[in-house]
């Protein structure tokens, strides 16, 4: 019973602990990681290929996100849907293969661990998808593009974030 | 073949290029594709607040501030350079539903009706946008990734908790659109 306060704590200190966002590689990965302009500006030229692909495909229009969650156009579908193989098919590759990349790192995987938070959270965004009609990366190219209203939207998405990572050890998952 | 970029790209083009993306962040330095982490990172780097979730180095993700940097660069080149100017060309049936609530204008990729500085402060554009973007950052943080950590980069690495995520993206999407959204537009 006198253990119970520390149980507790012990219990909250494991929460904080569990990994439920797997995208933050560098922080299970040991070394240090290239932060020079030089080495990154690689990442910025892929971006604006795919921040034009967004432009031209009209990815980052709300109309198209309206047809798609109203089964009025094969548009969106074609996109995620092509976009999936041809990952399905490079990540098999690479795999396959055990290529490394260009500066000598060998490819890792992370398997993601499923949590009641991909479905609360999945439910969250997608209601916010189809308002915006933007997910993460378009919201950048709609700015890009000249609705720069938009940005109060990312400014929002930034909030919407943070109070996620204040709330979070009182969230399930 | 100008005349050919300029008009819109069809989905067999643009979404093998997208699903391109996954094999070439991996291959430039065994990156993840996963753009919804940037936001995290933007919290973690101008206001952590000694929140555990915002306390790791953020500087080491660097490369996908860079990425979206790009995105919005690669946005601006899209629409400044290689666009014929013409209209969206939408579902009938979305446009005489979308004109039930005065919205008509189709020149643009976003309706301005509800996406511009002088309609912000209407209720209606003020939902759609602070409100629906705050669910997409909580969301996506929740959900552990966007359309592109989950439904890409997941799915392509055929991680089942990511089939399991994109599910529930599209249901969100689908609740919104057709049963909430008409009443939100109508305000």
């Amino acid at each position: 019973m006198y253990y119970y306060p520390l149980l507790c704590a012990y219990k909250k200190f494991k929460m904080s602990n569990k990994i439920t966002d797997f995208e933050v590689q560098s922080s299970d990965k040991a070394g240090a990681a290239d932060t020079s302009i030089r080495h990154n500006f690689r990442y910025l030229l892929v971006g604006v290929v795919f921040g034009i692909v967004f432009v031209k495909a009209e990815i980052i229009s709300w109309f198209r996100i309206q047809e798609m969650f109203r089964l009025q156009s094969f548009h969106m579908y074609g996109v995620i849907g092509s976009a999936v193989v041809v990952g399905i098919i490079s990540v098999w590759i690479i795999k396959k293969s055990g290529i490394k990349a260009i500066d000598g790192t060998p490819v890792t995987f992370q398997p993601k661990k499923f949590h009641k938070g991909q479905i609360y959270g999945g439910l969250l965004f997608g209601l916010g998808w189809a308002m915006t009609g933007a997910c993460p990366g378009p919201l950048f190219a709609q700015i890009g593009s000249g609705v720069t209203v938009v940005a109060v939207v990312l400014l929002s998405a930034v909030a919407g974030t943070w109070v996620y990572g204040y709330l979070k050890e009182k969230l399930p998952h | 073949m100008i005349a050919l970029i300029k008009q819109p790209w069809p989905w067999y083009v643009a979404g093998p290029l997208i699903g391109l993306i996954v094999p070439t962040l991996l291959l430039l330095g065994n990156k993840h594709f996963g753009i919804s982490a940037n936001l995290r990172h933007i919290c973690a780097a101008c206001f952590p607040a000694n929140i555990p979730f915002f306390r790791y180095n953020w500087k080491k993700e660097i490369w996908n501030l860079f990425f979206v940097a790009g995105i919005l660069v690669g946005g601006f080149i899209a629409a400044r350079w290689l666009s014929d100017g013409g209209p969206v060309l939408i579902a009938p049936a979305l446009a005489s539903e979308l004109q039930s609530y005065n919205i008509t204008d189709t020149r643009h990729l976003l309706p301005r009706e509800i996406f511009s500085w002088e309609h912000l402060l209407t209720l209606r554009s003020f939902i759609l946008l602070v409100v629906g973007g705050f669910l997409v950052g909580f969301g996506t943080r929740y959900a552990g990734g966007c359309t592109s950590g989950h439904a890409i980069m997941g799915l392509s690495n055929l991680q089942w908790p990511s089939l399991v995520a994109t599910v529930c993206f599209m249901i969100g999407g689908f609740v919104m659109a057709n049963v909430l959204l008409p009443f939100i537009m109508r305000l």
